[in-house]
């Protein structure tokens, strides 16, 4: 069963469905439908939780692309079902509160709502997925999804910049981690994470173990805003508040933390991941919780303090790791209480943050601020609110009886932990952590009484708010009073949680410490006895208080911090200074000159092309055995030199343009000459067609003059084009000479009449052995044919250019509709129009109109006989627009529209329609795109007659290029 | 016969750049035109030339000359055709509105 896989997948087709729901139920609120979702989702991942504590683990494998060990592999486990559970869980509370936050009428909420689900299924993804790539795919998602719901209200300046800047650091990170996963596989030789910890004895000790460490960790700490990229998360406030409940407190943010424990099993014991992890976690805890202090927007409050405590865990999971050094044995299980501690805590905070962003977002809502300067006095117009802060914020301090006590509490004791450990040096540094938790956990306990007491207590101040704030409505309470009552409840009864979730997390993060069919035993509890850690509780309590409230008295010391030395600072110096350099750098080359560009193009092929040609010693090379040359071809090639050489001695535009025509002839000769009909037959059509493409073109163009160039301008042309003269003819003769490798045109000899069921294998080649080629080729031909008409109609003038295609439009197609009775000198743009189509040769009108036939069946021919004999749809295509530009050449171009009255745009998407379905149609007979058919029928009258799908492909050709010639031409003839 | 085929065949590359790397739009055409020339001649004898028959197997030959070449030269004849009608309207459009087919004027008009 794909259960796993369809509950990540069903998030993101939900979201694509979001808009179209929006649209047919705008009465409802969408978020009611799509609130059902993440609570299905919660549901469901609940039925596993007996699951995961048995040794059967739930593997499944999807395959995605197996040719590199890339399967979709969902599993899960204690970790994984954890997190799954947060984000449905908080994503349903976080859905249901956003219903009474955004309004629908004011707010684009189908777009809010299908950022919120893609960004749950790549959070699901991320904490199921097995898979390296997988993982990192989804890891991505979250990113850019994250990206777009900060940038959710876009048209300010601040939701830019925040959404900009964690997309750039976390990103950042990805690709870290990306490259951490591939120094891994390098090692392993496998994407799977849980395959690289069973071959963790080979991998371990390995030289590039310690990078793919940093790498993996760098990707870690920027998603988790640890110190010193934890810059973005503040910024990040821009979003709406629901999203920062969700995903910047409770499940983006700890998508590093999961990543960490993720590959504990592979690097824990290592001292460099317990220093790494541990250090920069309490350094975080620290910094995050003293800058909180200093914030005055409630948000902003949030998000350092949401730092804070992001590095509490991590550091608790760094912490944690020294357990496995000791390996399995009754001492290591002493200290995987921090592990235990981390997950707890993980658990707690998703709870409480959740419901202190919902309260902040709830005074906004109500009051029009966030600025706790203006705010005050709530306490008796918003009681509910009040006590759910009061709830959450006792708990984020670490004041009993809450769930944040417990885990703060076992936070210390681990910390006083570490100094009795002996190893990784810890003898001599450990003393270092217990202090900075403490330091950390008192300014935690001083924000936490600020955000509660400056906003509710003291006095209203009526006239800084505009508004008389009252109580939020009751669907915008259920989700943080759940939430709240989830800290009560926790803080009563933690052991709720250790057997059913703690246990089974814990074995996967540490899983070398317990034997399989054992599990961890976790018992959390209120009283510990006189514990180093209950003294430190009772000290953060006493100091935090004293500090709380001498506040005024101190707060002065960050007015002295310079901004200069933020990491805010760093960051944009380092954006601008970026952006500088690049700017210099492009400028320094690109100077707008077409010319400048293509010496650099031209310069650089002399000199790669000229090394590579000297080091394999070219001349060498060289073969004697060439073909036999006789007089007369001889005479051509210095027919086609001199006549080449001549065009940029030519004075005249006429003698340049039929010169070039001359050595586009003498290549049709030589096309003869090496055997290639069907090149010469479509080279002499495509020069005819030309001649007419350079008169009709000539009207708009000036007379050439004489180019007055600098000398070195003019010298160092000559230098690059006979460089690029002498590189390609030693190209062309050491190609021609060498028989290094075998040449596969024996393939195409051999299979073309039993593959292709075509004898002329150049055609069969085309529409089958390489048909891919062909049909993008056609492609191309149609869109630059419609570049050209719309050069021509639109005349791209600036911004005016969307309405001119409307108006333009019209104009075109109604142009044929003019009425009988009037002539063509009464619109006067058609009659100039039509004027170099006009002749007055009669000779030429009258023999023209049998020629036409006579080239439209041979065309016709050339189409039907391609297959087997030189022609086909190319050949075909180009004869019959040949037949209708002699046409209009003899008569006009209105004479060509009455005769056929098309539109050979229309003809050109018949053609590319038709060869993309027969393309397509392979697909219904199972066989892959572009597979061709044919075979031998016998028809009445006509005898034995092949008939092959490629032909229908070739008609798609056929008309494609009928098609887009004759619009060229055409739409150029009636250009003013 | 493939020595003067690829001293013919640098030159017609030679003489095309020059032409592209000149000032004026016209010369410039030109010379993809004749750059496209070369480049169908290169890979031609490239393939080796006059080795057998015209690749149509109903002349029931033995060898036939290579076939892979021709049906990518076939492909660049017509392609070359969109392309240089694409490049002339550019040319002729540029020309109309700035009033200079010279590139180094366009360069300066263009910024303006």
């Amino acid at each position: 069963m794909y259960l796993l896989h369809a509950a990540i997948l069903a998030p993101f087709v939900l979201a694509a469905l979001v808009p179209a729901i929006r649209k047919g139920t705008k009465q409802i609120h969408t978020g009611w439908i799509v609130l059902i979702l993440p609570i299905l989702l919660f549901l469901n991942f609940l039925r596993y939780l007996p699951v995961v504590r048995t040794d059967v683990t739930q593997t499944i494998s999807l395959p995605w692309i197996p040719s590199l060990g890339i399967d979709f592999t969902v599993y899960l486990d204690g970790l994984g079902l954890l997190f799954a559970l947060l984000i449905t869980g908080i994503g349903a509370l976080v859905v249901l509160y956003s219903i009474f936050y955004l309004d629908p009428e004011q707010e684009a909420i189908h777009r809010f709502y299908l950022y919120l689900l893609l960004f749950m299924g790549a959070m699901l993804g991320i904490v199921l997925s097995d898979n390296m790539i997988v993982l990192y795919t989804f890891w991505e998602l979250t990113s850019i999804s994250s990206f777009l719901l900060i940038a959710f209200w876009y048209e300010r300046d601040r939701s830019r910049y925040g959404a900009l800047k964690s997309m750039l650091i976390t990103v950042f990170g990805g690709f870290a981690m990306l490259a951490g996963f591939v120094v891994l596989h390098g090692m392993t030789g496998t994407w799977s994470i849980r395959e690289t910890i069973a071959m963790l004895d080979h991998v371990q000790g390995q030289p590039l173990f310690l990078l793919a460490m940093i790498l993996i960790l760098l990707g870690a700490f920027t998603k988790s805003a640890q110190f010193p990229f934890h810059i973005w998360l503040p910024d990040a406030m821009e979003a709406p508040t629901p999203v920062s409940a969700y995903l910047h407190s409770a499940t983006m943010v700890k998508a590093g933390i999961y990543l960490v424990a993720r590959f504990s099993p592979v690097f824990a014991g290592q001292a460099e991941w317990f220093w790494i992890i541990s250090l920069v976690g309490i350094i975080t805890m620290c910094y995050g919780s003293i800058l909180a202090v200093k914030q005055t927007d409630l948000k902003a409050l949030l998000a350092y303090s949401t730092i804070s405590q992001l590095g509490l865990i991590m550091s608790l999971f760094g912490a944690g790791s020294a357990a496995v050094y000791y390996g399995y044995g009754e001492e290591s299980l002493l200290y995987t209480a921090a592990t235990t501690a981390a997950i707890f805590h993980l658990i707690n905070h998703a709870t409480f943050k959740g419901a202190l962003f919902m309260v902040a977002g709830i005074v906004d809502h109500e009051t029009g601020t966030r600025d706790i300067r203006r705010l005050g006095g709530l306490i008796s117009l918003m009681p509910i609110t009040f006590t759910v802060a009061c709830i959450s914020g006792f708990s984020m301090a670490g004041v009993p009886p809450f769930n944040g006590y417990l885990s703060k509490e076992m936070f210390l004791e681990a910390m006083v932990e570490l100094t009795h450990l002996h190893i990784f040096d810890l003898g001599t540094w450990g003393v270092l952590f217990p202090i900075l938790a403490f330091l950390g956990s008192v300014f935690t306990f001083v924000y936490s009484m600020i955000l509660i007491f400056k906003t509710f207590r003291g006095p209203l101040q009526k006239e800084k708010l505009g508004v008389t704030p009252h109580e939020a409505p009751t669907g915008m309470l259920i989700a943080p009073v759940i939430l709240a009552v989830c800290v009560v409840l926790l803080g009563l009864f933690p052991n709720v949680l250790s057997y059913s979730i703690i246990e089974p997390a814990m074995r996967s993060v540490l899983p070398s410490l317990v034997a399989p069919g054992e599990h961890f035993e976790v018992h959390i509890a209120f009283w510990h006895g006189f514990t180093p850690a209950l003294f430190m509780t009772l000290g953060v309590i006493g100091l935090g208080t004293v500090l709380y409230l001498l506040l005024g008295r101190w707060k002065g010391i960050y007015g002295m911090y310079p901004d200069k030395l933020t990491w805010n600072h760093v960051y944009d110096s380092l954006l601008r200074y970026g952006e500088k350099v690049a700017h210099a750098l492009t400028d320094a080359y690109m100077n707008r000159s077409a010319r400048n560009y293509l010496v650099y193009i031209f310069g650089f092929m002399v000199i790669v092309l000229g090394v590579a040609l000297w080091r394999a010693d070219v001349l060498s090379l060289l073969t004697t055995d060439t073909a036999p040359i006789n007089m007369y071809e001889i005479v051509l090639i210095a027919m086609l030199v001199i006549s080449a050489v001549a065009v940029p001695f030519a004075r005249q535009r006429l003698i340049a343009v039929i010169m070039t025509g001359a050595v586009g002839y003498l290549v049709t000769l030589f096309f003869v000459l090496f055997r290639a009909p069907d090149l010469a037959l479509t080279q002499m059509i495509i020069e005819t067609v030309s001649v007419v493409l350079f008169l009709l073109c000539f009207y708009h163009m000036p007379e050439l003059r004489r180019e007055v160039n600098t000398r070195r301008y003019r010298s160092l042309n000559i230098v690059i084009s006979v460089g690029v003269g002498v590189v390609v003819t030693l190209i062309a003769l050491s190609a021609s000479g060498s028989s290094s490798f075998e040449s596969i045109a024996d393939y195409f000899v051999k299979n073309s009449h039993d593959l292709g069921g075509g004898d002329n294998v150049v055609n069969v080649i085309l529409v089958d052995f390489r048909g891919f080629d062909t049909l993008l080729e056609i492609t191309v031909l149609g869109i630059a044919s419609l570049g050209i008409y719309s050069m021509i109609q639109l005349q791209l003038q600036g911004k005016d250019a969307g309405s001119r295609i409307l108006y333009l439009h019209r104009k075109v197609t109604l142009a044929p509709k003019v009425p009988i009775g009037r002539t063509r000198k009464e619109t006067p743009t058609v009659a100039k129009n039509m004027k170099q189509f006009k002749s007055n040769d009669v000779i030429l009108e009258t023999s023209t109109k049998v020629i036409v036939f006579i080239i439209l069946t041979f065309a016709l021919y050339l189409f039907f006989a391609g297959h087997n004999n030189p022609g086909g749809g190319f050949v075909g295509g180009l004869m019959a627009a040949s037949a209708l530009v002699l046409l209009a050449l003899a008569f006009n171009a209105e004479t060509v529209r009455r005769v056929l009255p098309l539109d050979y745009r229309d003809i050109m998407a018949a053609g590319l329609s038709v060869a993309y379905l027969t393309a397509m149609g392979s697909f219904v007979f199972g066989a892959p795109f572009l597979s061709q058919a044919f075979g031998y029928f016998e028809i009445p009258f006509l005898g034995k007659t092949e008939l092959a799908t490629a032909l229908i492909f070739d008609l798609g050709v056929f008309l494609t290029v009928l098609g887009v010639t004759m619009t060229i031409i055409l739409q150029i003839g009636e250009d003013r | 016969m493939e020595i003067w085929m690829s001293v013919a065949i640098g030159i017609l590359f030679a003489v095309a750049v020059y032409l592209i790397l000149s000032r004026s739009l016209l010369r410039i055409i030109l010379g993809t035109s004749i750059l496209t020339h070369g480049v169908h001649l290169l890979l031609l004898t490239m393939s080796r030339l006059k080795t057998g028959a015209p690749p149509l197997l109903g002349e029931e030959s033995g060898t036939y000359v290579d076939p892979l070449p021709q049906a990518l030269i076939l492909t660049s004849i017509v392609i070359n055709f969109g392309v240089t009608a694409f490049f002339f309207v550019l040319a002729y459009r540029s020309y109309i509105r700035l009033k200079t087919d010279d590139m180094e004027e366009v360069k300066r008009k263009g910024g303006q």
